[in-house]
């Protein structure tokens, strides 16, 4: 841990070096460490607020963000997009301005459109913590994806990682790819050709149409979402021909190696990408997930809310 | 009586073949002989070391009035014109109203006439309301003034209008402009679809969506025997398919605009909605497609796309953001510089011809020569004269510009609208 942390804000991971990516990873240890103690909570950003600013709706992730910065000892404040002064046609960046203006110090911001953290913190001097971003990025989920891969292999380097799913639309697949590629890990990508086109390749990861082909060699199944609510028709043909193609089903499970995890970022359509049995099943850390994501959005919080004063 | 007399310049004047160092004379507001002004006292304005052309003509400008007037007017859309060299504009007629009814038009040409510096020449819509469902009234149209219908900003996807709007436009007399974009193919796309829409996750607008109109609109024109001009080309395919239709003779042209070859997608990855613009900037193949079209002379005739909007509408996400740049006051400078300078495209004399000949020629204007008797619509442009770009000095009312700071090569220095000098540096 001796490096110095210099970012004010966290936008995405592909702009972190690897030094970068394991410094959040071994300050998110000593946040873990935290929460197995009888008082869970430290005095790091006591004094500090940090406005959850949810202008697309999330549980997950939003409570994930509340309960860290409490653990942090900053003050919270809640705004979704039906709370904010955005239906009243306000613009995005006079919201933030004002939220500023409150003295925010961390501004957490999940949105629709890509590219909208980058928008902001080019404009605040607030620290802006992207809690998703249209289909671009979601680096602290990226980030709890490699913390628990890292914990239960104890590398990432050299690792098959196999992402499934709808990976066009996927800002999980991206922060995914960005910061695993970084740390040495081999990426393929496997889902229908309308949501996974070969234009990833570039991104210097592999395509594949063949679930049966790579499941045999992952070290890691990350099974995405199928986010059959933003799609339009024209991108596959239902949610049953999916499944037979793609899903991660009790049949497939038998294809991967016993020490393959298998992970989901949730929230989990049983049934559709993954069997329940699979989804509860000795190879799953879908909950451990959860639980790192807590100390790494501890870690986040704590280095650019102390690069924002 | 008043007479002027531009001496010493490099008169380049496409229309007449001519290219000489000489003196230009100009008598009430029209080209002369030079004899016309032996024994007259005129004004004289030394030329030596600039470029003599006839007035530039930018054939694809908005101007937003009626309607978005804080955006721009016509008053300060002829100024930054003006100031970039041109002497005649061509609006387009996504205004609010639409100018798809010769009232619109009559008032544009109205407000033209009392607040313009420079000639505005409207166009109307091809459908009523631009809405692609219905023909606009194109016969009246013409006889209210428009040079050309289109629905820019818009495109007619239902096929059979667009070639019953074509039928109808040959009779009147119009040539038919389109903004080629396929809807479905193109969907909610804000940026092009390639490698930097998947590392970005913004929604991608596929070159495809532009060949597609490019192809409708070469079988189009073939089927009617009229001119369909496909504006703001940014694709390799439309590149190609263009240069195959028109070596079969097919009446069918493309325009580019400065964007298109100065920038490419990279460009976007910071998110600045001042790199937004539809078509989108595209690849490097693309660019490099689009030179080699401008070279070949498949993409005949360059302009602006001047699409103005205010600060506070750009300065929000991305996606959310209005496509389009102000050009007015940059393209010469960028065509210039990189056409003839940095890439020896073409060379200057080609430039100024498609930006006086050539559009003139499609649109049937009086307008893009110096022969006498013609208006006398002149630009002195300085082709070696290295400036830098400042949005905060722009004569327009809008600064959505990604080229705040760029150094270039080659601007007009003065521009002059019927013998008067309109602008100078």
């Amino acid at each position: 841990m001796s490096m110095n942390w210099n970012r004010k804000d966290l936008l995405g991971l592909r702009e972190l070096s690897p030094e970068e990516i394991n410094f959040i990873l071994e300050t998110a240890d000593a946040f873990k460490q935290v929460g197995t103690r009888e008082i869970k909570k430290v005095p790091a950003l006591r004094g500090k607020t940090m406005v959850n600013f949810f202008v697309e709706p999330s549980t997950r992730t939003r409570t994930s963000f509340e309960l860290a910065a409490h653990r942090l000892s900053a003050d919270v404040i809640n705004i979704s997009a039906t709370t904010s002064s955005l239906t009243k046609g306000e613009t995005l960046k006079d919201t933030a301005r004002n939220l500023e203006a409150l003295h925010a110090d961390i501004l957490v911001l999940r949105h629709s459109s890509a590219g909208a953290p980058q928008f902001l913190a080019q404009r605040l001097k607030s620290s802006v913590i992207n809690a998703g971003d249209g289909a671009h990025e979601h680096p602290t989920q990226g980030l709890l994806d490699i913390y628990t891969i890292r914990e239960r292999r104890g590398k990432v380097d050299k690792l098959h990682i196999v992402i499934v799913g709808d990976i066009l639309f996927s800002r999980v697949a991206r922060s995914n790819i960005f910061g695993l590629t970084k740390l040495g890990a081999r990426v393929t990508l496997v889902g229908p050709s309308t949501l996974v086109p070969r234009e990833f390749e570039k991104l210097g990861v592999t395509v594949s149409y063949k679930i049966d082909d790579v499941l045999p060699t992952a070290d890691v199944v990350n099974l995405l979402r199928i986010q059959h609510e933003r799609q339009r028709k024209e991108y596959f043909p239902g949610i049953g021909e999916y499944t037979t193609l793609f899903g991660l089903t009790k049949e497939r499970a038998k294809l991967l190696k016993p020490d393959c995890l298998v992970m989901h970022p949730g929230p989990i359509n049983r049934g559709v990408e993954i069997d329940s049995e699979v989804a509860d099943g000795l190879q799953s850390v879908i909950l451990d997930q959860v639980t790192n994501g807590l100390a790494v959005r501890m870690a986040v919080l704590y280095l650019c809310g102390g690069i924002a004063t | 009586m008043s007479a002027t007399l531009i001496r010493s310049g490099r008169v380049i004047d496409p229309a007449n073949k001519r290219d000489e160092v000489l003196d230009l004379a100009i008598v009430d507001g029209k080209i002369a002989e030079q004899s016309a002004i032996k024994n007259q006292k005129a004004e004289t304005v030394d030329a030596k070391g600039l470029i003599v052309a006839p007035g530039l003509i930018d054939m694809h400008v908005h101007l937003r009035e009626p309607g978005f007037s804080h955006k721009e007017t016509i008053e300060s859309g002829a100024r930054a014109a003006a100031a970039g060299g041109f002497t005649t504009i061509v609006c387009m007629p996504n205004t609010s109203p639409a100018a798809d009814n010769p009232a619109t038009i009559a008032w544009v040409n109205d407000r033209a006439a009392v607040t313009a510096c420079v000639n505005v020449l409207p166009t109307g819509a091809i459908s009523k309301n631009i809405a692609g469902d219905e023909l606009a009234p194109i016969g009246s149209l013409g006889q209210a003034g428009v040079v050309a219908i289109t629905d820019d900003g818009h495109c007619v996807q239902n096929h059979e209008l667009m070639r019953r709007a074509v039928e109808y436009a040959r009779m009147v007399g119009l040539p038919v402009l389109d903004h080629c974009q396929d809807y479905n193919l193109v969907g909610n796309g804000v940026v092009n679809e390639g490698y930097w829409s998947t590392l970005l996750g913004l929604p991608g607008w596929p070159a495809a969506g532009e060949e597609a109109i490019v192809m409708r609109n070469i079988l189009l024109a073939e089927l009617c025997d009229h001119r369909i001009h496909c504006q703001h080309i940014s694709a390799a395919g439309s590149v190609h398919l263009l240069r195959e239709a028109r070596a079969r003779g097919v009446k069918i042209s493309g325009e580019v605009c400065p964007h298109h070859i100065a920038l490419t997608d990279e460009a976007i990855q910071n998110f600045d909605a001042n790199y937004k613009m539809n078509p989108p900037l595209r690849s490097k193949e693309d660019v490099d497609a689009i030179l080699e079209g401008i070279a070949d002379g498949t993409l005949s005739i360059l302009c602006s796309d001047h699409a103005p909007h205010a600060e506070f509408e750009k300065e929000v996400e991305f996606d959310q953001a209005p496509f389009g740049i102000v050009g007015l006051e940059t393209e010469l400078g960028i065509f210039i510089d990189r056409l003839v300078h940095k890439h020896r495209k073409i060379d200057i004399v080609r430039l100024i011809e498609m930006y006086t000949v050539e559009p003139a020629k499609l649109l049937k204007l009086d307008a893009g020569t110096l022969s006498v008797g013609a208006p006398a619509d002149v630009t002195l442009i300085d082709p070696d004269l290295e400036w830098t770009v400042k949005i905060d000095k722009f004569e327009s009312a809008s600064r959505n510009s990604p080229f705040d700071g760029w150094k270039l090569k080659g601007r007009a220095v003065r521009t002059i609208v019927g013998g008067k000098t309109v602008w100078r540096l």
